[in-house]
């Protein structure tokens, strides 16, 4: 399956690697903290990893390291605008519960 | 769900812990907010998707606020309880605003001590300028935190680098009202220079041009080693792109045979003014129609070529600044490697050309120049909330002399050393000189030389009630620590009785370049001197306490010893006294040797004796079980 990202939230982020000036693509991953166990990790790559399974969605590369994948496979991540924020919407399939703003989750 | 940001690569943060943080231009005439998402500063807009906020405040009744564009356009309605350009009396007293007249406020006339703040009688009762500026701060507090979706965990807010003291602390009690944890205050013109990004670029002199509506400041700042140095300011308070919308008023009205306008007549021509301005910077030509309230229509164009020489002598009033802002740097034209547009104004072709043969070269535009402060204040601001990795760490302040105290001997001992970029901590732990000794004093001193006699004397205090132990048992942790803003504290703590005693001192207070570059001078002139110094100072410390220990033990125990041996000992207390006379270390140390080696026998003898005495009086039992 994979990770994909939207049209729109491609469009952002090679926008913003373009203006950071550097960066080979995006790193997604999931980390074992937070109120209901899992967090999402969104950064900017530099440098692809040994262990890194590559996706592409849109012109952008995705990276995620193996042992995230299973929290995040068939993942899409969307760039949304609610009132004056604006920022990355992760579409999972594999969360069953998450607290109440979503930042954390369990599958 | 919430909605993520990218962070830069290991600088994910925890769910609810994101470190949001933004940069604020607190200015004259208008203010904005900006932070960094997803890697790049952005100014954040409001719902309009207006960047700017006007910095004016309208107290419409005890309860209600206007803050911004609403107050501006309906400041003729109210003029006493609309304040606009509040920056201007922050930390300022009456005295120093002059002839207050000018103002349509009704200023206090309070029997305040003499240097206490302005405050201005409002509908909703006395505001001092601190008030007023906490409003449009709050307003952009709101506004981050809305775009944001999470409370900031703190803002740099930008104030003109000729700000004093007074200013700035007024601008913190401003920010502090609005609920805003300040991370730092932040130069103006360095926060320009940071957004252009010079401050990871090559070291050199820099000029930051700001024109901005109503005043115009030239700053030479030097970047070394990632830091900026303001060198120095200069400016007019009152030239601003206003000044360029008054020409081109003034030119309509002549041309039209006009005299003696309204209130609204004058703010139509003066908008209509600002807008062909505007248009001039990028068309050759603007054309201006309005119809007056009497009915008279007005329909003229100006060419770039008029307004440029209507408004040639504003343009060369930014010179005289500029001259005299290098004069007092000490610098030529030539000694500087960029130049940083600042202000709306500068985006006038004319400006731009000028300043542009002033100093032989293109100055940086590509930057939006209302923008550009709050730009670099969110980047400095992502910065000190910790968003970038330690080897993105930029320096931007430093220590310049070492921070230290004073230890027996009179020897600086260095806790912090120069360079040390702020904010830091270091501590270190000191004992007891002396048997039984209670109180410690603490001689705060700031310099590179060894020898405190050498060093600035910053604060001296004392730690009192420390329990009577032998020398050398007593742990004392002495903590030094400098906050962002260059403010040194200084605590000590006994660590057994958890007694302790602090100071605050501002060690760069008084001190003027010439004088900080002075002492480094002298440093790395007398380093061998002092290194002998210090040595020296080390063996005669501890010379003393030998001798003070050598005659308490022979005052005590001296029974212990045969005659002849009594005599060499105190032969030997004899001759290291005479050493101490001596400047030479060396000299003093083999004395000190040779009272040690002379004492070796009665220090066994002693211990001996301390030992039976232990013994003496105790269970025959329990010395079988211990044996």
């Amino acid at each position: 399956m994979g990770i994909t990202l939207t049209e729109t939230a491609a469009r952002h982020v090679q926008n913003f690697i373009a203006k950071r000036g550097k960066g080979v693509g995006l790193r997604i991953g999931v980390r074992t903290t937070g109120c209901s166990g899992m967090a999402y990790k969104l950064e900017f790559a530099d440098v692809l990893g040994d262990d890194d399974l590559q996706f592409q969605s849109n012109g952008v590369t995705l990276l995620v390291d193996p042992k995230s994948l299973p929290y995040i496979d068939g993942m899409e991540l969307d760039f949304q605008r609610e009132g004056l924020n604006e920022g990355f919407k992760f579409n999972n399939p594999n969360v069953k519960n998450e607290c109440g703003c979503g930042e954390s989750f369990q599958v | 769900m919430a909605l993520l940001q990218i962070s830069e690569p290991g600088m994910s943060t925890a769910p609810h812990q994101h470190r949001l943080a933004v940069g604020i231009d607190l200015g004259t005439t208008n203010s904005l907010v900006a932070t960094v998402r997803n890697g790049i500063s952005t100014v954040l807009n409001d719902e309009q998707g207006r960047a700017m906020l006007p910095s004016v405040v309208r107290y419409l009744d005890a309860q209600n606020i206007l803050v911004g564009e609403e107050a501006q356009r309906t400041q003729s309605e109210d003029p006493t309880n609309t304040i606009s350009s509040v920056k201007r009396f922050m930390g300022r007293g009456l005295a120093d605003i002059g002839d207050i007249s000018r103002f349509p406020y009704r200023f206090l006339d309070d029997s305040a001590p003499h240097g206490a703040q302005v405050r201005l009688r409002t509908v909703a009762g006395a505001k001092s300028p601190v008030e007023v500026s906490a409003e449009i701060l709050k307003m952009l507090r709101a506004r981050a935190e809305a775009s944001l979706g999470g409370e900031l965990v703190g803002a740099v807010i930008t104030v003109p680098a000729y700000f004093d003291d007074a200013q700035r602390q007024a601008t913190k009690d401003a920010a502090r009202l609005a609920g805003l944890n300040v991370l730092r205050l932040l130069n103006e013109p360095t926060a320009a220079a940071i957004a252009y990004g010079l401050d990871n670029g090559s070291e050199g002199v820099y000029a930051v041009y700001d024109l901005g509506g109503g005043t115009f400041d030239i700053s030479i700042l030097r970047l070394s080693r990632g830091v900026f140095e303001v060198l120095s300011t200069n400016g007019d308070s009152a030239l601003g792109g206003d000044d360029f919308d008054h020409r081109i008023y003034c030119w309509l009205l002549e041309k039209n045979a006009l005299s003696a306008l309204g209130p609204q007549d004058t703010r139509l021509l003066l908008t209509q003014a600002r807008t062909a301005k505007e248009q001039l910077t990028e068309h050759a030509e603007a054309r201006i129609t309005v119809m007056l309230s009497g009915g008279e229509i007005i329909d003229n164009v100006l060419s770039q070529a008029a307004f440029h020489e209507m408004s040639n002598n504003l343009v060369q009033r930014t010179l005289q600044p500029m001259r005299r802002a290098l004069r007092d740097a000490g610098l030529k034209v030539q000694d500087v490697n960029g130049v940083v547009m600042v202000g709306g104004a500068t985006r006038m072709p004319q400006v731009q050309r000028a300043v542009g043969e002033f100093f032989a070269q293109t100055p940086l535009t590509n930057l939006d120049p209302d923008k550009v402060v709050a730009l670099g204040a969110a980047i400095q601001a992502n910065l000190l909330a910790g968003n970038r990795g330690e080897d993105d760490w930029l320096l931007l302040d430093v220590i310049p002399l070492s921070l230290g105290l004073e230890t027996m001997g009179g020897l600086a001992e260095k806790l912090i050393p120069r360079n040390s970029t702020i904010p830091t901590a270091r501590a270190q732990e000191f004992t007891t000189y002396k048997d039984g000794q209670t109180a410690m004093s603490i001689h705060v001193v700031q310099g590179e030389r060894e020898l405190v006699s050498d060093c600035r004397s910053l604060a001296k205090f004392e730690l009192r009630g420390i329990p009577a132990m032998v020398a050398g048992a007593a742990r004392i942790r002495v903590t030094f620590q400098v906050d962002a803003d260059g403010l040194l504290s200084v605590a000590a703590r006994e660590m057994g009785s958890g007694v302790e005693a602090m100071i605050e001192v501002k060690p760069s207070y008084g001190l003027s370049d010439s004088e900080i570059t002075r002492m480094l001078q002298e440093s790395g002139q007398y380093a061998k001197e002092d290194m002998q110094a210090r040595a020296l100072r080390e063996q005669q410390t501890e010379a003393h306490q030998l001798i003070e220990a050598v005659q308490n033990a022979l005052a005590q125990d001296g029974d212990l010893l045969v005659k002849a041996e009594r005599e060499r000992i105190v032969e030997q207390v004899q001759m290291l006294q005479d050493s101490l006379q001596q400047t030479d270390a060396a000299l003093l140390k083999r004395a000190i040797t040779n009272l040690n080696d002379a004492t070796v026998s009665f220090a066994q003898a002693r211990m001996d004796k301390s030992v039976s005495r232990a013994l003496a009086g105790k269970n025959i039992s329990e010395l079988e079980v211990k044996s």
